[in-house]
């Protein structure tokens, strides 16, 4: 049983008129076990908070605390937080020339685990993970995302997370740009991610058209740096009815009032 | 005697005439264009052109098919390659007493790399060299030069490559760290042949390499490919020349480097001129240099020069920077140490262009050679501090 705990997140990046605060305490407990969604406005900071727990070193956390069963996360690097079993599948992932999947793979893997991968297993095992995400096993000879269309840089994510299997999987805009095959063939990856039973899951998404597929234990509305309001699965078939209105418009009025950056 | 093609009508400074007469080419003061990147000083009295008898030591691996053979400098002009366009060059026609030919008549067509091991003695072990590599019509072939060991060396390296030939030409200085080497690569594409060349610049205290292109005919590709990886203090200078004299013909150029350690300093120069007959050609060239530590200086200078505009596309694109930090991030979300990470970028890097050379036991000397490089970069401050 782990948990993954942030308290009153406050988080800036820096721009040209200097820092801009984007999250402005998050609070947020995931337990292992436990799957979260978390839907909101564009801009409002979700993938802000993805980064921040990964650790991106654009984003600078002005006050608050992350930890991972009581241990800081934020005093981590990017690395110790991966091997510490966070993982983040990102909305945009990066490009690496030159790098191939297959290296990439291993390279990852020796460093998560401690020890490299027996090369028997290994080579079935990257096979069994593209197969399950219908990716063609070319791609494990493919450079890191280069050329990969925007739902096979998704289903690359998935097919880490399964191989790396962390404790925490982030999720952010998984869902985005995927057909309908490819929705249904991550969405089975995540759960089968959750189905060992003490993996907690934060999923960060725009539609309820996945959690049609992934059945959230709790849903998060997130608003202008904060999470605005939590309820069950059915809160996001009201979210999808209603729109994000009401709580954009009592968000801008609390800000409006002048509260204080750091409560 | 004058290289016709070089000579036809481009008075670009750039580009003094080519020429066999040492005369023709006097001794640089260091201030001229092409010379003022070049610490003269380090090029051990080369100017000065003191004859000397030395020989690299040759391993010569050879298929069926190939011809080597000892020429006289008199027969080596005769066979017509470009001329020498600098004073190294000219110097080294002048000292080699005599040429080597490695010829692969008409129609040949090798089934294995021709490879030459060229290995130096010492650094004091001055060395004048001249090679004619002549690619019958229609003949296919593969040649790799590898440069071993340490000596003080110049050469002048002339390609001529029959109508419909497919040539890969791959030179690697493997240098030890204390060696030089100058000179000039002149390449000539007979009509529809069809060339890649592939340079690799590792070792050495000073490498200063001109190469230079033109077309015997319509319809000629080149597809130039090359490293460099600059340790501290190392000079490492590629001068390349793209003279586009025919009309349909292609070229594609793409220099990467790495630099790591104080005072490495490499120079890419990419001059490409495109004649007024030379319609309908295409080209490209590009240089990315990766800056791995501080205290490092890379020069990049592409340049065209464009007389017709009745051609299919003409570009060129230089970038210098440190590491992508995105793709740091990336690398480091999956666990994989930010030392690790950096290496495998630099890793990446070079083996997007290794990859394309098409030699499997060359690709993978390559690139371990370049895993050397790595390792020793490893205690030296890093050129992106994460977080910073
Ligand atoms: N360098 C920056 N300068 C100014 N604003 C920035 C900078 N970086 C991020 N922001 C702002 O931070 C806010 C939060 O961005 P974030 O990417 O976290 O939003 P999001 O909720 O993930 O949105 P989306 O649903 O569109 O993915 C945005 O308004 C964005 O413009
Ligand atoms: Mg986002």
């Amino acid at each position: 049983m782990a948990t993954l705990d942030i308290r009153d997140l406050h988080v800036s990046v820096q721009t040209e008129d200097g820092a801009k605060e984007i999250l402005r305490g998050v609070d947020l407990t995931v337990r292992s076990g436990e799957t979260h969604a978390i839907m909101g406005p564009n801009g409002s900071g979700k993938s802000t908070l993805a980064y921040s727990v990964a650790g991106h070193p654009k984003y600078q956390v002005t006050s608050g605390s992350v930890t991972l069963d009581g241990v800081d996360v934020l005093d981590m690097t990017v690395d110790e937080r991966a091997r510490a079993g966070l993982f983040l599948a990102m909305q945009y992932p990066v490009e690496v020339p030159g790098v191939s999947v297959s290296n990439f793979l291993r390279t990852a893997k020796t460093a998560i685990d401690g020890e490299a991968p027996k090369l028997r297993t290994w080579i079935k095992d990257v096979n069994t993970a593209l197969d399950k995400m219908s990716m063609d096993r070319d791609f494990a000879q493919r450079n890191v995302n280069e050329g990969f269309s925007g739902g096979e840089k998704k289903r690359n994510e998935i097919m880490q997370l399964e191989l790396l299997n962390p404790r925490f999987a982030i999720l952010d805009e998984t869902d985005s740009g995927l057909d309908i095959d490819a929705l249904r063939v991550v969405s089975e990856g995540v759960n089968r991610f959750s189905a060992q039973g003490d993996r907690g899951v934060l999923l960060i998404t725009h539609y309820t058209r996945i959690l049609r597929y992934i059945t959230p234990d709790y849903v998060h509305v997130f608003v202008a740096g904060r999470i605005a309001e939590q309820g069950g699965a059915e809160l996001a078939e009201r979210l999808e009815a209603e729109g994000y209105d009401r709580y954009v418009r009592a968000g801008s009025g609390a800000v409006a009032v002048g509260e204080p950056a750091s409560s | 005697m004058t290289s016709p093609a070089l000579s036809g009508g481009i008075a670009s400074h750039l580009h003094p005439g080519a020429s066999y007469d040492v005369a023709h080419h006097p001794t640089p003061s260091g201030r001229e264009e092409v010379w003022r990147f070049t610490p003269l000083k380090r090029l051990r009295g080369l100017l000065e052109g003191s004859p000397s008898a030395d020989d690299l030591d040759w391993d010569v691996q050879a298929p069926d098919g190939v011809r080597i053979s000892q020429i006289s400098t008199a027969d080596a002009i005769d066979l017509g390659g470009p001329a020498p366009v600098d004073r190294l060059a000219a110097l080294s026609v002048a000292n080699s007493g005599g040429a080597v030919r490695l010829h692969v008549p008409d129609g040949t067509e090798l089934d294995a790399p021709v490879r030459i091991r060229l290995r130096g003695a010492t650094p004091e072990q001055l060395v004048w060299d001249h090679l004619v590599v002549t690619i019958g019509r229609s003949a296919q072939a593969t040649v790799v030069l590898e440069y071993e060991g340490s000596a003080t060396y110049s050469a002048m390296v002339q390609v001529l490559v029959g109508d419909g030939a497919q040539l890969q030409l791959a030179r690697l200085q493997l240098w030890d760290d204390d060696a030089v080497h100058t000179g000039h690569v002149g390449l000539r594409i007979g009509r529809d042949a069809r060339v890649r060349t592939f340079s690799a610049s590792l070792g050495g205290d000073l490498v200063r390499l001109v190469e230079t292109t033109e077309y015997d005919g319509p319809g000629g590709q080149l597809e130039q490919l090359g490293l460099y990886f600059a340790d501290a203090g190392q000079h490492l200078e590629h001068r390349l020349f793209v003279d586009h004299n025919a009309p349909h013909t292609r070229s594609n150029v793409d220099y990467r480097g790495a630099l790591q350690g104080l005072g490495a300093h490499t120079v890419w120069i990419g001059d490409v001129v495109i004649r007024k007959v030379a319609e309908g050609i295409e080209t490209y060239e590009s240089n990315r240099n990766l800056v791995l530590t501080d205290g490092c200086r890379a020069d990049s200078v592409p340049n065209l020069e464009i007389e017709t505009g009745e051609i299919i596309g003409a570009g060129h694109a230089s970038t210098t920077g440190r590491f992508d930090d995105l793709q740091l991030f990336y690398l480091q979300s999956r666990g994989i140490p930010v030392d690790e990470a950096r290496r495998l970028v630099v890793h990446g890097f070079f083996a997007d262009i290794v990859r394309r050379l098409g030699v499997p036991e060359i690709e993978t000397r390559l690139m371990a050679a370049v895993e050397d490089e790595l390792v020793r970069s490893v205690g030296l401050p890093p050129a992106s501090a994460v977080g910073a």
